[in-house]
């Protein structure tokens, strides 16, 4: 099989002395959607975290399209085309919406509008609030500038630590819709969930991590189908 | 080991003043280190065990020296009987006022509120004002070039140092109050804030200490040297050994406050060290540390700032009432806050902060310095424009800018420690 | 009752005076308030910096009216300006380069940087007093009223005159332009925008791929300019002195911190606050008063609230009733 576009390969790492991952493997093919679930504290998101350079690894490898990319900075990997949404935090809160889009898109120098309006086409709410600050939105509304901020980098991999925490079902729906839109433009995708059953849904591959290493791997039907994964994750 | 080398090679620069100056010399910066040495201790109480960040020392060290003349300075009856009680009685006026005010922010609501606590304060500032200025007028007409003020108790002058601390400590207690448990830079700039007004109400009100007219003639602990000069007993023992009446007179008197002062110091440090090694003294390190963690484990963060921070100011104004008592006057026009409050700083950064034998060798080391910079300085000064034309321009202004080098030099030693030795020549002992 | 009589007095005594003031506190809290937004510390080398700029304005001036350059009826200070803004700016780029970045680096704890700025401040202070000296310095020439108080009565008649001096049009006129071009920058361009997002959220602008040191450079330019502004309009108003700056720190901290530190907008109302404050708190409302009031009302004394020496009382009183009220400060500034 040939080498997936991203791969943390391996990974070892964690915060202070301890290890939170144990040579975990995460990859996402190009246009795919790549999904992490797992239960509390096994190191979903310090995983991700890993993936973009904001853990020091102890262990293991990352490689970008063939690239070596272990020893880059986080802001060294957005210039490479990754781009990272946080959990928290993840808009500017005191600036316009359209600012927001404007900030996502710092380090290009060409004309950044075509890509603002095609976000505005995938998230039209956005253009009709784009004059209102950010922090004055619903919390679905700011994970969808968050989203739009970082799609404005032009990235090759986007990467949404758990992109539905705090919103409702019909939101959370709503925002699955547009990642696989997100996906079909060939951008690849790789988020952490903790709604794990309609994450798989959507998923071209999973993981479950526990502990910090890989315990089921494969396409998000498989895992889905797992009685095992059913059983202790997905709750029957 | 280490710390015994460096207070050793510290009495070796004061020895070293004392045998290339003159002992006089010596022993009076030694005096002003002792006292800035409590100053460092108080500081280091706040920053050091607790992590409050002072920066109104200043207004403490003048706070003693109020204390001092309010203590010690003779009775005034006549200004008492011409308008000090009208002035005692305006200032309760004006602190029912306030305590009027409080209650009504605590019990009314809405409306009714603003427009009680509006009227309150009006009638309040308006009685207040009208029974305090007619008694300060009246006690500043008596006699003013000599008095002009309400005196003190005429008490021993040795009960002002803990007097000075009560001041020091009432005045953090109620900005404590204010601006603890809000973020540490908010309590710098209160701090800053009031140590500005307690030095305008000092230089201001001269009913209470005469203003910028001074006070002098404060009377002291220790034998005056014109007393001694005229004691045959002295004179003789003083030719004895071969010294000069006046100059052994004198300093026998500095020897005499370097005793008190070191008993003074002695005990500070005995009970900083017994504080900083009790459960309390670990407590306030572990708030200090982590204030979230030390929170939820029920400890009342708040609470402990407080008490740490009006005991170190306490500490800070006996400082204060000692320094007054040591110059025996109160000029309240020298404070300046770049000497008293953040040169203090220095000498608990340079020093060690959380170490109260690092606050101390940083009073001694740090003051050494504030006062030797000036002639080191000169000197250096001096053979660069040595070879200046004498009276060009350069050279007078130069020679002229000695004076502000001694800011310069503080500031540049600050910023070294900060960065090369963060924990001070004596670190802090962790993990007991 | 004599309404206009009072009213000229009251511009003359409180309102123009507490106008130019203002802006002067306005533009030392802005910078204050922008360290504070983008270094997120509070800055007590402050009133030194405005201290060192205005000591190199005095000495641009001196060469130049030396060399025989005036600015007609306004005052030298002004040709002055630009460079000692250069020069300031250089200087404190060079200062974070040299003493702030380490502690950045090293993610210290924001009061570690406060006290650096102690250190920072000492020198600043050292230096100012070593170029000019501790006295007293004025430097402005040119026209000195715009009104004068008499050509004022001659032409209204009124027993009251209203002088208005050059220096605070100056300073009104430079303030305004000075925050106009600051919005300007800040909500315009790319680099005053990157800005707002890095005091916004840190983590995302970096994120985004803005330059941390880039946009720490750009704050002190802008820092500098806004220091040596409020120093030299402060300056040309009353008069130099390297104490009395270091003391502007709490009437600077205040507006800022009342305004809702970080806020630019807050510091500027913040600014305004403080001065109408502290003047019409200070001022003997006497004369006013006899003008407003019937005569057998007139007050005796000066009818003054406090004493003018008590006037850092004001800004501390205003200072700490916003903690305990309203910890954000009027317009909502970072949190507490």
């Amino acid at each position: 099989m040939a080498e997936p576009f991203l791969i943390g390969e391996n990974m070892i790492g964690g915060y202070g002395s301890a290890n939170i991952l144990h040579g975990c493997t995460i990859a996402v093919e190009k246009g795919q959607i790549a999904v992490i679930v797992g239960p509390n504290g096994a190191g979903k998101s310090t995983a991700m975290k890993a993936v973009f350079g904001m853990l020091k690894l102890r262990g293991g490898h990352v490689r970008l399209d063939g690239e070596e990319i272990t020893s880059l900075s986080p802001q060294d990997r957005v210039a490479k085309g990754m781009a990272f949404v946080p959990q928290t935090n993840n808009i500017f809160a005191s600036m316009t919406v359209e600012e927001n889009l404007e900030m996502g898109a710092f380090l290009r120098r060409d004309d950044i509008r075509p890509t603002r309006d095609m976000i505005y086409d995938l998230f039209p709410i956005l253009r009709e609030k784009r004059r209102q600050p950010a922090g004055e939105l619903s919390g679905g509304q700011r994970q969808q500038v968050a989203v739009g901020r970082a799609l404005m980098t032009q990235p090759k991999v986007l990467m949404l630590d758990e992109p539905t925490a705090g919103v409702s079902p019909i939101v959370m729906d709503e925002l699955f819709d547009r990642i696989i839109e997100v996906a079909r433009t060939g951008i690849s995708i790789l988020m952490v969930e903790q709604n794990a059953r309609q994450a798989l849904m959507i998923a071209d591959r999973g993981y479950v991590l526990v502990q910090g290493a890989n315990r089921f791997t494969g396409t998000g039907d498989e895992l889905m189908a797992d009685p095992e994964v059913r059983r202790t994750f997905l709750g029957g | 080991m280490r710390n015994v080398v460096l207070f050793a090679l510290m009495a070796a620069l004061f020895v070293l003043t004392g045998v290339t100056q003159s002992w006089n010399t010596s022993l009076s910066i030694l005096n002003m280190a002792v006292i800035s040495a409590i100053m460092a201790m108080g500081v280091n109480l706040q920053w050091g065990y607790a992590g409050l960040f002072n920066i109104g020392v200043m207004g403490f060290v003048a706070l003693g020296g109020l204390g001092v003349v309010l203590t010690a300075s003779a009775p005034n009856a006549e200004a008492w009987n011409a308008g000090g009680w009208r002035i005692v009685g305006g200032l309760v006026l004006g602190l029912a006022a306030l305590a009027l005010l409080i209650q009504a922010w605590r019990r009314l609501t809405g409306r009714v509120r603003t427009l009680a606590m509006l009227l309150i304060a009006a009638i309040g500032f308006v009685a207040f004002r009208a029974v305090f200025d007619g008694g300060v007028a009246a006690v500043e007409a008596i006699n003013p070039s000599v008095t002009g003020n309400i005196g003190g108790l005429g008490l021993p002058v040795l009960l002002a140092w803990p007097v000075g601390g009560l001041l020091a400590a009432a005045a953090a207690w109620a900005i404590g109050r204010t601006a603890l448990g809000l973020r540490s830079d908010y309590l710098a700039i209160a701090t800053l804030g009031i140590a500005e007004i307690v030095l305008s109400v000092m230089r201001n009100e001269d009913w209470l200490a005469r203003g910028v007219k001074n006070v002098i003639g404060l009377p002291r602990p220790v034998p005056y040297e014109v007393n001694l000069q005229r004691d045959p007993g002295f004179v003789a023992w003083a030719q004895g050994y071969g010294f000069d009446p006046v100059t052994a007179s004198s300093i026998v008197v500095k020897l005499c406050y370097l005793g008190l002062f070191g008993m003074v110091l002695a005990a500070i440090v005995l009970l900083s060290e017994l504080a900083l090694n009790s459960p309390w003294g670990r407590m306030m390190r572990a708030i200090r540390d982590n204030e979230v963690a030390a929170g939820a484990m029920g400890k009342n963060v708040t609470r402990r700032h407080l008490q740490i921070f009006v005991i170190g100011s306490a500490v800070i104004g006996i400082a204060g009432a000692m320094m007054t008592t040591l110059d025996s006057q109160l000029t309240p026009g020298t404070y300046q806050p770049l000497r008293f409050t953040f040169l203090v700083w220095v000498m608990v950064i340079v020093g060690g902060s959380g170490n109260n034998w690092g606050a101390v060798l940083g009073g001694f080391l740090i003051w050494w310095l504030w006062v030797m910079v000036e002639p080191i300085g000169a000197g250096i000064l001096g053979a660069i424009t040595a070879n200046l034309p004498e009276g060009s321009w350069l050279r007078v202004h130069l020679q002229d800018g000695v004076a502000h080098m001694r800011l310069l030099t503080m500031g540049v030693i600050l910023l070294l420690v900060l960065r090369f030795s963060p924990r001070g020549l004596i670190p802090e002992r962790r993990g007991r | 009752m004599d309404i206009l009589n009072a009213l000229v007095a009251f511009a003359n005594f409180v309102f123009i005076p507490a106008v130019a003031y203002g802006a002067q506190l306005a533009l030392g809290a802005l910078g204050v308030t922008l360290i504070y937004g983008i270094l997120r510390f509070s800055n007590f080398a402050h009133g030194d910096t405005m201290a060192f700029g205005t000591t190199l304005t005095i000495l641009i001036t001196a060469l130049m009216q030396g060399a025989g350059i005036s600015f007609g009826p306004l005052p030298t200070a002004l040709l002055a300006l630009p460079f000692a803004i250069v020069l300031t700016g250089i200087v404190l780029v060079g200062t974070d380069r040299a003493v702030y970045r380490f502690y950045r680096k090293q993610r210290a704890a924001p009061v570690i940087l406060t006290m650096v700025s102690l250190g920072v401040m000492f020198i600043m202070n050292g230096v100012v007093r070593f170029i000019i000296g501790v006295e007293d310095v004025t430097f402005a020439d040119g026209e000195r009223f715009v009104i004068g108080a008499r050509e004022f009565r001659d032409a209204t008649g009124l027993a009251e005159g209203l002088a208005i001096r050059t220096t605070q049009v100056i300073t009104l006129v430079v303030a305004a332009i000075a925050v106009a071009l600051l919005f300007w920058f800040l909500n315009r361009t790319r680099t005053g925008k990157s800005m707002r997002a890095f005091s916004d959220n840190e983590d995302l602008a970096l994120l985004s791929g803005i330059n941390p040191e880039r946009v720490v450079q750009v704050t002190w330019l802008i820092v500098a300019a806004l220091a040596t502004t409020a120093g030299v309009l402060y300056g040309l108003d009353k008069s130099f002195k390297a104490f009395t700056y270091f003391q502007l720190l709490l009437p600077i901290f205040a507006s800022a911190v009342v305004g809702g530190l970080g806020n630019p907008l807050g510091a500027i109302a913040g600014g305004f606050v403080i001065a109408f404050s502290e003047v019409g708190v200070t001022y003997a409302w006497k004369k006013v008063a006899t003008y407003v009031l019937p005569e057998s009302l007139a007050p005796d004394g000066l009818a003054q609230l406090l004493s003018t020496d008590y006037k850092f009382a004001v800004s501390f009183a205003i200072l700490i009733l916003v903690l305990l009220f309203m910890p954000t400060g009027l317009f909502k500034g970072k949190s507490v």
